[in-house]
């Protein structure tokens, strides 16, 4: 591996520990991530200079959450890429940092899905949107839109109910040693397979929770991270996309790739390194079906062998080749604002600076993936891939 | 066994980039989008081609046979309807409604034909039923 220069570094991530919020307004839930994320850091308010949002923030873009926050920034941005969007942040604020735009930045998400009944068999179609009149009639749902894409690929691929239900086991044997986490009960691939099916083939314990909270997280230049005197996260890869199988197809219609086949080796080509080289990965888990096809994509296993991949534990620390998710990920633990991006960087986080929980510390981890995936596997989505150092 | 047929289908909207379509659909024709200049065609219809963004777009006659690409069934809903992925015989993947069947008579790569379904407002929508 040749040395590469540290762009920035992950200075503070906080994950808010409420999982249910009905006495806090999403503006709140922000600050209070943000106040996590900067006391972890050991920086003062002032020292931030620049503030990152997405589609959870309240208002127009970062107006809103600048105001509230009573912040003095010279740098801005707002990009919606849905669950994965903080992912994509992390790396847009250090391009800011390296282009000498700024020198702290701050990434906020938070929501109360849980409070406000948000559901996953709800209908997501947008008005306004170009694809709106093609698709609300249709009732495309977060869960039927990856329950095809679960179909197809056990239809392809020979993945089968049982594979996909290692991946709840994983993140549940996980969430057993996080006391903040929604669902700490250990469950078994007959547990998961005895849950009723939302939308077939995927049941409910195939699917993430629903929940309020949010996180943070902070980035800077490398100096200041120095000057922390805690374990400097440096990041060395990143990589992001949009896909859209349905506009330009013609025979080759596929919703069995995800967008991190695009965003993962970009991101591995700039940080010069290999998946087999990766100690621990955060993967997003919306539902077991999104964390096998991002497996695969990311090149952990050959396209088709996820569920192989998955199965018998290999996702568990301290049993399996990958450690995944070990703060109990989406599926067990925190999926706030129904967007997990953040909660993917803070474990990561954790990870590299042995901050995890002891169980589930993964030994001497020097690197990290954390990968994302927002909006839906079943029509269009957005990915973000990093790769993140412990100096 | 239920065949779904109880489902309402909320109301498409009709847009400037629609309105075509849904006047041929109003006459019993499915039609598709087709490019003077790339010579191809496309789904959802859109006034710019995704291929190459040309304006000269015409709409052509299409036979609505497809096949069932993937599919699903919501279940946990008061109406449980199958949504589906269709690739239509002249290429494009459309996202849309299985209805016509049980939820387990359904799979991929079974024959389909569409059929026009009025939604709330009485706008014919493209669903599809067994061949």
């Amino acid at each position: 591996m040749s040395p590469r220069p540290a762009t920035a570094c992950i200075v503070g991530a906080f994950e808010h520990p409420t999982r249910k919020a009905p006495d806090k307004t999403v503006a709140q839930l922000h600050a209070e991530c943000a106040a996590g994320a900067l006391a972890d850091a050991g920086l003062a308010k002032g020292d931030i200079d620049a503030y990152f949002c997405a589609g959870d923030a309240p208002g127009m873009g970062p107006l809103s959450m600048v105001d509230y926050l009573n912040l003095k920034v010279r740098h801005t941005e707002a990009t919606d890429l849905g669950g994965c969007s903080y992912l994509a942040l992390v790396a847009h604020a250090r391009d800011a940092i390296a282009a000498g735009r700024c020198h702290v930045a701050l990434i906020t998400l938070a929501g109360r899905p849980r409070s406000e009944g948000s559901s996953g068999t709800a209908p997501r179609t947008r008005a306004g949107t170009p694809e709106a009149p093609w698709e609300a009639p249709y009732g495309l749902t977060t869960v039927n839109g990856y329950g095809m894409v679960a179909r197809r690929h056990m239809h392809q691929f020979g993945t089968t109910s049982e594979q996909l239900a290692w991946i709840k086991v994983a993140a549940s044997q996980h969430a057993q040693h996080n006391p903040h986490a929604m669902l700490r009960d250990v469950v078994s691939v007959p547990d998961v397979l005895a849950s009723p099916v939302i939308s077939d083939p995927l049941r409910r314990l195939d699917c993430c929770v629903v929940s309020d909270g949010g996180g943070a997280v902070i980035v800077a230049r490398p100096e200041i991270a120095r000057s922390l005197r805690r374990p400097v996260v440096k990041v060395i890869g990143a990589g992001e996309t949009v896909r859209h199988p349905f506009a330009g197809q013609a025979g080759e219609f596929d919703l069995t790739t995800t967008g991190a086949a695009v965003s993962g080796p970009i991101a591995f080509a700039q940080a010069g390194v290999k998946p087999a080289d990766i100690r621990y990965a955060s993967i997003y888990d919306s539902f077991t079906i999104t964390v096998l096809l991002q497996l695969e994509d990311l090149g952990f296993c050959a396209k088709g062998e996820g569920g192989r991949f998955v199965a018998d534990g290999n996702l568990i620390s301290g049993v399996g080749r990958l450690p995944f998710n070990t703060d109990g990920g989406g599926l067990c633990n925190n999926h706030p604002a129904n967007r997990g991006g953040i909660t993917k960087i803070i474990e990561a986080v954790r990870q590299l600076r042995g901050e995890a929980h002891p169980a589930v510390q993964v030994k001497d981890c020097t690197l990290a993936l954390a990968q994302g995936i927002g909006g839906n596997l079943g029509s269009r989505h957005g990915s973000a891939t990093l790769i993140l150092e412990r100096e | 066994m239920t065949t779904m047929a109880e489902r309402i289908l909320p109301a498409p909207g009709i847009t400037p980039e629609t309105e075509a379509f849904v006047a041929a659909a109003r006459e019993g024709r499915f039609v598709l989008p087709h490019c003077e200049d790339c010579g191809r065609t496309h789904w959802y219809p859109r006034a710019v081609c995704p291929h190459c963004w040309s304006t000269r777009l015409t709409w052509r006659p299409a036979s609505g046979r497809g096949t069932v690409y993937s599919h699903s069934t919501l279940l946990r809903v008061e109406a449980p309807y199958t949504l589906a992925c269709v690739t239509l015989d002249e290429g494009p993947t459309m996202l849309t409604n299985l209805v016509g069947a049980a939820p387990e008579a359904w799979h991929i790569g079974m024959a389909v034909q569409l059929r026009f379904q009025a939604a709330e407002d009485g706008t014919p929508v493209p669903v599809f039923a067994p061949a």
